[in-house]
C-alpha cells in the first residue's frame, strides 16, 4: 500500500513541525475513547501551573481588548508635542499615563500599549477561526473521499504551501488601500490554513477505517452524518492542538507585518506599528520600542504557554 | 544498518558545515575586509545604486544624478547663491527670450579624446527627445522648435531633428524657442542637457554601462548594488575640476549602515543622516557635521475635486495652515531637519519673498474662526496621504494631531505602502482630501515652484487646483522680456496664492550629512547635493 | 523508490507552475505601475509612460504576460529589470549566495546549539536544566523576529558596542553572526524542543528497555539506539526548515541591512518590478520542493519502516 505509507509521512511532518513530536498514532488511542479524553483533558489541565498562569494573562488581554477604559482613562491618540516629546517612563507612577513614558508623538505609551490589544487579540483568535474552519474542510474533503478529489485538493495544498508565508501576505497586502482588520485577517488565513488541512486530512485517513465508521457506513448513515458526527469529533483533537498553538504564531505575525508597514495601519493601535516608529528612537529613547516589544512577547508567550497545556492534555502519550 | 550509516552521515555533514563556518569566522579579518576597496586619494560617498543606466536624459533620481554629473558638463551650472556659473559654454545669450545663442569654450574634449563640439550637443538633444528612445526627461526639450516632429503625442517621429537647433560652427549653436522664455538658459543648468560623443549612438545599451563623458570625472567601474568608481580626469577645463583623485559612491541599503561607517572611518561621507542617529550625529562627527538648508519645500496639497475640497473657501485651508504648529514639529519629530515654511517658495531661489500674512503662524483661535467662516470641512474629517516607505509617517500624524487638537478637525493620515500606490492615486483623483507635496528645486528660480505646481495645466499639479486669474499673471510672467521682469510677475503670482491657497506650505528641507576626519571642504549646492569636486583628501 | 521519485518530481510540476501563477497574478492586480513610479513626483510625459509600457507588454492581458513569461522562463531567461534593464538572473546571483551564506549559517547554528540543548534537557527529564530550556524555548519562541532583532542590536551594538549594528560587509561571518542568530532563534527553539520530547518519548520505548537489559554500555544505547530513532522527526523539521528560513530573512535581512534574497525581494515589490519578484520567488519554491522532497526520502532512510514503492 504505497499511498498509505506516504500519507502517514506527511501527516507526521505537518504535526512534527507543528506540535513537536505528537506522534502519528495520535489520532486512533484518542478517538478510541473519546469522551474520557476530553474529561481527562480538563481534569490535567486544572492542574497545570503553565495552564493556569498563561489563563490569566489570557483574560487579563481579553479584558484589555475590549475594556481598555478599565486600564487607562487616557486617549491613545492625544498627542502633545510640546511638553511629552520623548518624556522618559516614570516607572512608579503605576497606571498613570506616564508609567511607560511618551513617545516621539508625545503620546502616552501607556494608553498606546493597552490599546493595541484588540487589535492584536482580533488578529490572532480571527485568523485562527478562520483557518481551521478553512482548513478543516478542506482536509476533511480529501481525507475523507480520496482519490481524484484528494489528489486535487492535495495539490492545491501544497501550491499555498509553496508560497514563502512573508512575501505572499506582503504581496497580498499591498494591494488594499484601505487595511482594516478583516482584511489582515483575511490575507493571512488565504495563505494560513494549509497546516490544518494537513493535519485533518491525516487524521481523517486514519480515522476513517476504524471499526466504528465502518459500522456505521454499514448501517447506512449518510457521508454528511458520518463525517460530522463520526469523523470530526474525533479529528478535532490534533486540529485543536494545532491550532492554538499557531494563535500565538498568528499574533507575533501580525505584529511583523504591521511592522513591516503592510499590516494595520493608523489611527488602529497596534504593537507591530508602534515598534516600526519606536525603531527611530532605538538610539536614544529605548522604551519606546521596547516595551511594545514586550507586549508583543507576553500577548504570544500567553497563547504558546495556554496551547502547550492544551496539547499536553490532549496528547495521551505525553501523559 | 542503512539508518546509522546514514545518520552518521548527517552528523558528519553539520561538523563539516560547522568547521566551514568556523574557518570562514576566523579566515576574515574584519577590519581588513571592511575597508577593503578604498583608494588613496579617493572621496567615498553613500550614493546608492541607480535606478535606470546611466543615460544623462534618463536620469531623475538622485543617486544617478549624483553620478551623471561627475562624469558629464553641461553648458552652465550654478554657485552656493543660485547664480549662473559658465562651464562648458563661454556664453548663453539672447536678445528676445526666444533665439538663445551658444558659444561653447574651445578645445574641450570628451574622456576618450573626441573634441566635444556644437554638433555634439545638438546631436545628443535630437537624441534625447526623439520619443523612440523612450527618455524619461524628453520634455525637458518641449520650449524647442520642432519639439513635436521628433516627440509627437501619438504614432511616430516625423523627423529625428528638432528644426529649433542649428548648428553655426564647432563651437557655436543656436536654439530657437517656440515663445518666449526669458528663464531658458537656467533649465539649461540641468544635468540632461548634457552633450554626448559618437561612440554613444553604436550602443546606447552598453553605454549606460560604461557612460563616457566631458565631465570632471571619468568612469572607472560599476559593480552593481555596491560600488561605482570614478577618477579625476586630467584633461579637464571647466571650473569645476576635481580637487580628488576619484571619488566611489558605495551603496547603501539603509543610512544607518553608512553611518555607521562614516564613524568607524570606513566611509568619508554621508548625504542625509538616518532618524535613529539625528538626535546625536553633531555630537558623534564634531567639526564634519552639515546642517543647512537647500531649494526644496514640503507641502500639503487639497485635492480640490475630493469630496473635502470641492469648491472649498480658501479661508479653511488658510485655518488649516494656522492649525500646524511649525516650530515645535521641526525642532521635535523632525529633529530639526526641517525649517518653517514662510512662503511658497524656499529662500535660496531668485523671487522668493517675504508675505505679508500670518497663514503661516501657529494661531489656534484665529484658525478655528477662519475654517468656521469659511464654511467648515465636510464630514470634519481630513486625511492626508502618504506613502510609508518614505519615512513621512512622523510628521503626517504629526501635523494631524497639531489640526485636531487646534480646530476639533479630525485628521488621520491615509497610508499607501509605497510611493507606487502613492503615485496612482494622485494621477487617477483618488486622493481621499490631501496628500503630501515635496518639489525640489530644477532651476534656482521661484517659477520653478510656482508653474509646474499651480498652473492648471501643469503636469504636477496632482491637486488639479484651476484658477483663471492665476493663470493670466503667470501668463504675463511668461511674456516678459528679462528674467527681472519675470521673477517680478511670478512674485505678484505668489502674492496671490495667498488667498487662492493652491496648498499648505509645511516647511523647507534642510540637509543633515556628515564626513569623516579624511576629508575637508564640504560644501552643498542649491539643490543639497553635495559638492562633490570640491572635497579634498587631507 | 526510483518510481517514487519519478512520481513526486511530476507532482512538483503543477505545484510550481500553480505557485508562481499565484504570486504573479498577486502581483498583476497589485495597484501602481512600475514605468509611472520612475516618473517620480516631478513632472513628466505621460505618452511616454503608455509608450513605454507598450514597449514592455505591460498594456496585454494577464494570460499574455503570464505566457510571455513562462515561455522565457523555460527558455532559462528571468527577463529583465524595467528600471536598471540589467538581467534578472544576474540580480538574483548577487542575492542568492548572500541569503544561502545566511541561512547556512543560522542552519548550522539552528541544528547544532537547537539539538545539542534538547539532549542536554532529554537526557535528564524534570531536571531544572530540563524546565530551563523550556522556559528559554517558550520565551524564543513568543519573540518576533523583528523584536529579538532589535533587543539584540540595542544590547550588542549600541550598548555594549561589540558589533555593528547593520552588516558592513555580507560575505564576513562575524558579521553574519547577529542575523544569523536571529534567524535561526525561532528554529533553534522549536529544534530543542523537538528533540527534548523526542528523546524523552524514546526513553520510555520498549527497544530501550532491551537494550538496557542486555546490558549494553550506556553510551552505545544513547548513542546509537536513543538518538538514532529520536533525530528522526527532528531531521524531518531541519529539512522542511530551510526554506522557512530563507523566506524569514526578508525581516532579519531588513533590519541587520544584508543585501540577499529577502532585501531585493522587497525592493522590487515597491517598485513594482513583477518579474524579479515572481522570479526570485520562483526560485524559493523550487528551493523549498526540493528540501521537501529531500526530506521525505531522509525519513525513510532513517526510519527502516518507512519503504517507498
Amino acid at each position: 500500500m504505497p499511498e498509505k505509507t506516504a500519507d502517514k509521512v506527511e501527516l507526521s511532518k505537518a504535526t512534527a513541525a507543528e506540535s513537536e513530536a505528537a506522534a502519528p498514532e495520535t489520532a486512533t488511542p484518542a478517538a478510541a475513547k473519546a469522551r474520557s479524553l476530553w474529561s481527562d483533558a480538563w481534569y490535567d489541565l486544572r492542574r497545570n501551573p503553565l495552564f493556569l498562569i498563561s489563563s490569566v494573562l489570557i483574560v487579563l488581554l481579553l479584558v484589555m481588548a475590549f475594556a481598555p477604559s478599565l486600564f487607562t482613562s487616557a486617549s491613545p491618540r492625544d498627542a502633545d508635542l510640546a511638553k511629552h516629546y520623548l518624556q522618559p517612563p516614570n516607572w512608579s507612577h503605576f497606571f498613570e499615563p506616564d508609567w511607560f513614558g511618551y513617545d516621539g508623538q508625545g503620546r502616552s505609551i501607556y494608553a498606546r500599549v493597552v490599546h493595541g490589544a484588540r487589535a492584536s487579540i482580533l488578529v490572532g483568535v480571527g485568523v485562527t477561526l478562520l483557518v481551521t474552519i478553512l482548513g478543516t474542510a478542506v482536509g476533511m474533503t480529501a481525507g475523507y473521499f480520496g482519490g481524484l478529489v484528494d489528489a486535487l485538493l492535495s495539490r492545491i495544498t501544497d501550491v499555498f504551501m509553496g508560497i514563502p508565508y512573508m512575501l505572499g501576505a506582503l504581496v497580498i497586502l499591498t494591494t488594499f488601500a484601505e487595511r482594516k482588520i478583516w482584511v489582515v485577517i483575511a490575507a493571512m488565513a488565504f495563505l494560513g490554513w494549509t497546516t490544518i488541512a494537513r493535519v485533518a486530512r491525516g487524521a481523517v485517513v486514519t480515522i476513517k477505517q476504524s471499526d466504528y465508521v465502518v459500522a456505521a457506513r454499514a448501517l447506512g448513515a449518510s457521508t454528511t452524518r458520518i463525517m460530522l458526527k463520526h469523523i470530526l469529533p474525533n479529528a478535532l483533537a490534533p486540529i485543536i492542538v494545532v491550532a492554538t498553538i499557531a494563535l500565538g504564531g498568528y499574533i507575533a505575525a501580525e505584529a511583523t507585518l504591521s511592522f513591516l508597514g503592510i499590516g494595520l495601519a493608523e489611527p488602529t493601535v497596534s504593537w507591530g506599528v508602534d515598534v516600526a516608529t519606536g525603531k527611530q528612537q532605538l538610539r536614544n529613547a529605548p522604551y519606546v520600542l521596547i516595551i511594545p516589544s514586550v507586549m508583543v512577547s507576553i500577548t504570544v508567550l500567553s497563547f504558546l504557554m495556554f496551547g502547550d497545556a492544551v496539547r499536553n492534555a490532549l496528547d495521551p502519550k505525553l501523559r | 544498518m542503512r539508518g546509522a550509516r546514514s545518520a552518521k552521515w548527517v552528523a558528519g555533514a553539520i561538523v563539516v558545515a560547522l568547521a566551514a563556518t568556523a574557518c570562514g569566522g576566523g579566515s576574515d579579518d574584519k577590519g581588513d575586509s571592511s575597508k577593503k576597496g578604498a583608494l588613496a586619494g579617493y572621496v567615498s560617498i553613500d550614493v546608492g545604486e541607480p535606478q535606470k543606466p546611466l543615460v544623462p536624459a534618463d536620469t531623475n533620481e538622485s543617486n544617478g544624478g549624483y553620478v551623471i554629473r561627475a562624469l558629464f558638463t553641461q553648458l552652465l551650472d550654478f554657485d552656493e547663491k543660485g547664480e549662473i556659473v559658465y562651464t562648458n559654454a563661454e556664453s548663453v545669450t539672447t536678445k528676445d527670450s526666444k533665439t538663445w545663442t551658444v558659444k561653447l569654450k574651445e578645445g574641450w574634449k570628451f574622456h576618450n579624446g573626441e573634441p566635444v563640439t556644437a554638433q555634439s550637443y545638438v546631436d545628443a538633444w535630437n537624441w534625447y527627445a526623439n520619443s523612440k528612445n523612450n527618455q524619461q526627461n524628453a520634455f525637458w526639450f518641449s520650449d524647442i522648435v520642432g519639439y513635436e516632429d521628433v516627440h509627437p503625442d501619438k504614432g511616430e517621429p516625423k523627423s529625428d531633428k528638432m528644426s529649433g537647433l542649428k548648428v553655426v560652427d564647432d563651437t557655436t549653436f543656436t536654439i530657437e524657442l517656440k515663445d518666449q522664455v526669458p528663464y531658458f538658459n537656467y533649465k539649461l543648468g540641468y544635468t540632461t542637457f548634457a552633450p554626448l560623443p559618437k561612440v554613444f549612438y553604436d550602443d546606447p545599451k552598453a553605454f549606460g554601462q560604461k557612460p563616457i563623458g566631458n565631465g570632471p570625472y571619468q568612469f572607472e567601474k560599476w559593480t552593481h548594488k555596491k560600488l561605482i568608481q570614478v577618477k579625476a580626469w586630467d584633461g579637464y577645463k571647466g571650473p569645476n575640476k576635481a580637487q580628488n583623485k576619484g571619488i566611489q559612491f558605495k551603496h547603501y541599503a539603509t543610512p544607518e549602515a553608512a553611518y555607521q561607517d562614516v564613524v568607524s572611518g570606513n566611509l568619508d561621507i554621508i548625504k542625509q543622516v538616518g532618524p535613529t542617529d539625528l538626535p546625536k550625529y553633531k555630537q558623534d562627527l564634531g567639526d564634519g557635521a552639515l546642517d543647512q538648508p537647500y531649494a526644496a519645500i514640503q507641502t500639503l496639497v487639497p485635492a480640490f475635486y475630493s469630496k473635502t475640497f470641492k469648491g472649498v473657501d480658501p479661508k479653511v485651508l488658510q485655518g488649516l495652515s494656522m492649525a500646524i504648529d511649525r516650530d515645535t514639529i521641526t525642532k521635535t519629530v523632525l529633529n530639526n531637519t526641517r525649517m518653517p515654511a514662510t512662503s511658497f517658495t524656499p529662500p535660496q531661489v531668485k523671487g522668493n519673498q517675504q508675505l505679508d500674512t500670518d497663514i503661516f503662524k501657529y494661531d489656534p483661535a484665529k484658525a478655528k474662526k477662519l475654517i468656521k467662516e469659511g464654511g467648515g470641512v465636510p464630514g470634519n474629517k481630513i486625511w492626508i496621504q502618504y506613502n510609508t516607505d518614505g519615512g513621512h509617517k512622523e510628521w503626517v500624524t504629526a501635523v494631524c494631531e497639531s489640526i485636531r487638537n487646534a480646530t476639533g478637525v479630525d485628521c488621520v493620515g491615509d497610508p499607501k505602502p509605497d510611493f507606487a500606490t502613492d503615485l496612482e492615486a494622485r494621477d487617477n483623483n483618488e486622493v481621499k482630501s490631501m496628500y503630501r507635496g515635496g518639489w525640489v528645486a530644477d532651476y534656482p528660480i521661484n517659477i520653478n515652484f510656482l508653474k509646474e505646481l499651480y498652473h492648471s495645466k501643469a503636469e504636477s499639479n496632482n491637486g488639479r487646483f484651476s484658477d483663471k486669474e492665476i493663470d493670466k499673471l503667470m501668463e504675463k510672467g511668461d511674456n516678459a522680456s528679462s528674467l527681472e521682469e519675470a521673477v517680478k510677475a511670478y512674485q505678484e503670482v505668489e502674492k496671490k496664492l495667498v488667498d487662492k491657497m493652491p496648498s499648505i506650505p509645511l516647511w523647507y528641507y534642510r540637509i543633515n550629512g556628515g564626513h569623516g576626519k579624511n576629508v575637508d571642504n564640504v560644501t552643498i549646492n542649491y539643490q543639497g547635493d553635495i559638492q562633490l569636486h570640491k572635497v579634498t583628501v587631507k | 523508490m526510483g518510481r517514487y521519485v519519478a512520481r513526486r518530481l511530476l507532482q512538483m510540476i503543477p505545484v510550481f507552475i500553480g505557485s508562481t501563477f499565484l504570486i504573479f497574478m498577486m502581483m498583476y492586480v497589485l495597484p501602481g505601475d512600475p514605468v509611472r513610479a520612475l516618473m517620480g513626483e516631478q513632472a513628466f510625459d505621460p505618452t511616454l509612460v503608455e509608450k513605454m509600457r507598450h514597449d514592455l507588454g505591460l498594456d496585454q492581458p494577464w494570460w499574455w504576460q503570464y505566457g510571455h513569461y513562462l515561455a522565457g522562463l523555460f527558455q532559462g531567461d528571468f527577463g529583465t529589470e524595467i528600471a536598471s534593464k540589467r538581467e534578472i538572473s544576474e540580480i538574483i546571483a548577487a542575492a542568492f549566495p548572500v541569503t544561502i551564506r545566511l541561512t547556512l549559517f543560522a542552519f548550522t547554528f539552528t541544528a547544532v546549539v537547537g539539538i545539542g540543548l534538547g539532549i542536554i534537557a532529554g537526557l535528564r527529564p524534570d531536571s531544572v536544566q530540563d524546565r530551563g530550556l523550556l522556559t528559554l524555548t517558550l520565551i524564543l519562541i513568543s519573540m518576533p523576529s523583528f523584536v529579538l532583532g532589535y533587543l539584540l542590536q540595542y544590547f550588542f551594538a549600541f550598548q555594549l558596542q561589540m558589533v555593528t549594528p547593520t552588516v558592513q560587509d555580507s560575505e564576513n561571518f562575524g558579521d553574519l553572526l547577529l542575523p544569523a542568530v536571529v534567524l535561526g532563534s525561532l528554529s533553534l527553539a522549536y529544534v530543542a524542543r523537538l528533540t527534548r520530547t523526542s528523546m524523552v518519548e524514546n526513553l520510555r520505548a520498549d527497544y530501550m528497555r532491551t537494550a538496557v537489559a542486555k546490558g549494553l554500555p550506556r553510551r552505545r544505547i544513547v548513542g546509537v539506539h536513543l538518538m538514532r530513532n529520536s533525530l528522526i522527526p527532528v531531521v524531518t523539521f531541519l529539512g522542511t526548515d530551510i526554506g522557512n528560513l530563507m523566506t524569514g530573512a526578508i525581516v532579519t535581512e531588513g533590519i541587520f541591512n544584508v543585501q540577499g534574497v529577502g532585501n531585493a525581494i522587497f525592493e522590487a515589490l515597491t517598485r513594482r518590478e513583477g518579474a524579479t519578484v515572481v522570479g526570485i520567488a520562483s526560485l524559493i519554491v523550487i528551493v523549498y520542493l526540493f528540501t521537501s522532497l529531500i526530506v521525505d526520502l531522509l525519513y525513510a532512510v532513517l526510519d527502516p519502516r518507512i519503504r517507498y514503492a
